[in-house]
């Protein structure tokens, strides 16, 4: 039978319900090629504040509980683009993911990136990312005198390719690509939103040439519009939209 | 809960720092090599592919509801549609034109759609050129038969 007093006495004690902690299961996708020929599943249980990262997370096991945990991460803020993983079945940024938004009652999954090989636990091997950013000549190419200051651009021609002047080069996009699993020859969105941020730039000059490389068998046409690409992109880029822009500039170039 | 603690089968306990295991790859990577070895065949063809995929699927949208209507819907439905039904319609070039067209467009938009898909899902150089010799072939069969029974029809066969 409860009591006024016994009431009382019950809100004023300290409940382990006030704290903030909860304890979240962590399912890694675990693979050290020293020790299995598999990779396998591992679980962590780890206490923590449902308002952190999933990247505080990953450095409590890694710190506290299993120093063998292999992971990519610099900056820890979202800019770097090094901690692009795939949580709960979605490629987000480590770093950028709350712990809260990702229903933690049930155990969380943490894998690396699909599409490129996979090197130890989360980390794999982003040079087939990187050979198709430096194939479409991700730079600036300008000729004749240069100028003495800067290169000047009005507001409008520096809107036009302001969203794909966002990516950071995370590989979140190209590694949700189904069209990039299959095939990693394909270009990939980060490698196309790159040569967009240059093609639509007034101050640049090979904007011709790159879409002479988006044209060839295994870019842009490549595309089918699924837009996990868009899904992915920790920066809100839209990619598709970007990829289409470039297929419109191939066309209308054309007819 | 180190990578030691778990259970090592059989198969995979040989492997060591100086014995590794394969590392997980994908099916097909890109290498600095395979830049440059597509860069010298460069065409349109893919361009040209993308829009007739598209254009194709706008008439073949009219062509084929048109087809299922007057086939199947309109004027008694599919009981209609008999040896003298398809005769009789095929004696105006109005419906031969149609029917061509609807065949050719059909045919080369759905190859080029699977010619995509085996692109995509055929691992090796082999299975890809084999497979796609194999839906050319099947393609030109079809398109050719089609044709040839379109214009050389006779009412008259017994």
């Amino acid at each position: 039978m409860a009591t006024p007093v016994m009431d009382k006495v019950e809100a004023e004690s300290p409940e382990p319900a006030d704290s903030p902690y909860i304890t979240a299961t962590f399912r890694i996708r675990r693979f050290n090629p020293e020790a299995a020929a598999e990779a396998y599943w591992e679980d962590f249980q780890v206490e923590i504040d449902p308002k952190e990262r999933v990247l505080d997370a990953l450095h409590k096991i890694k710190w506290d509980m299993d120093g063998t945990l292999t992971f990519r991460r610099s900056c820890a803020h979202g800019i770097c683009g090094s901690d692009a993983m795939r949580i709960n079945g979605r490629n987000r940024l480590a770093c950028k993911t709350l712990i809260k938004d990702l229903a933690p009652e049930k155990p969380i999954t943490v894998e690396p990136i699909k599409g490129l090989t996979v090197q130890k636990d989360l980390i794999v091997d982003m040079e087939p990312f990187f050979q198709a950013y430096r194939d479409v000549m991700p730079f600036l190419v300008s000729h004749g005198n240069e100028p003495t200051r800067e290169r000047l651009q009005s507001a409008a021609d520096r809107e036009r390719f302001d969203d794909t002047t966002k990516c950071i080069l995370c590989a979140a996009c190209t590694s949700s690509c189904p069209v990039y699993w299959n095939d990693g020859q394909y270009f990939g969105p980060a490698a196309i939103v790159n040569a967009h941020r240059f093609i639509f730039d007034s101050r640049d000059e090979a904007g011709e040439q790159r879409l002479e490389i988006l044209n060839d068998r295994d870019g842009v046409w490549r595309c089918r519009t699924t837009f996990n690409c868009t899904d992915a992109c920790p920066r809100g880029i839209e990619v598709t939209k970007a990829i289409q822009e470039v297929k419109r500039a191939l066309i209308t170039r054309r007819f | 809960m180190a990578t030691s603690d778990v259970e090592l089968t059989g198969s995979t306990a040989a492997y060591s720092a100086d014995n590794p295991a394969p590392l997980i790859e994908p099916p097909r990577a890109r290498t600095p090599r395979t830049a440059r070895s597509t860069s010298r065949t460069r065409t349109n063809f893919e361009l040209y592919g993308w829009v007739f995929m598209r254009l194709s699927g706008i008439v073949l949208a009219v062509l084929v509801v048109g087809h299922l209507l007057i086939q199947l819907v309109l004027d008694g439905g599919v009981s209609k549609v008999s040896f003298a039904f398809v005769a009789g319609r095929w004696a105006s070039p109005f419906w031969q034109g149609w029917d061509l067209l609807m065949l050719w467009l059909a045919m080369l938009h759905g190859a080029n759609g699977l010619r995509t898909v085996i692109n995509d899902y055929a691992e090796r150089d082999g299975t890809r050129f084999w497979l796609k010799m194999l839906l050319y072939a099947a393609t030109v069969f079809t398109v050719l038969l089609g044709t040839l029974v379109i214009f050389t029809f006779d009412p008259n066969i017994r």
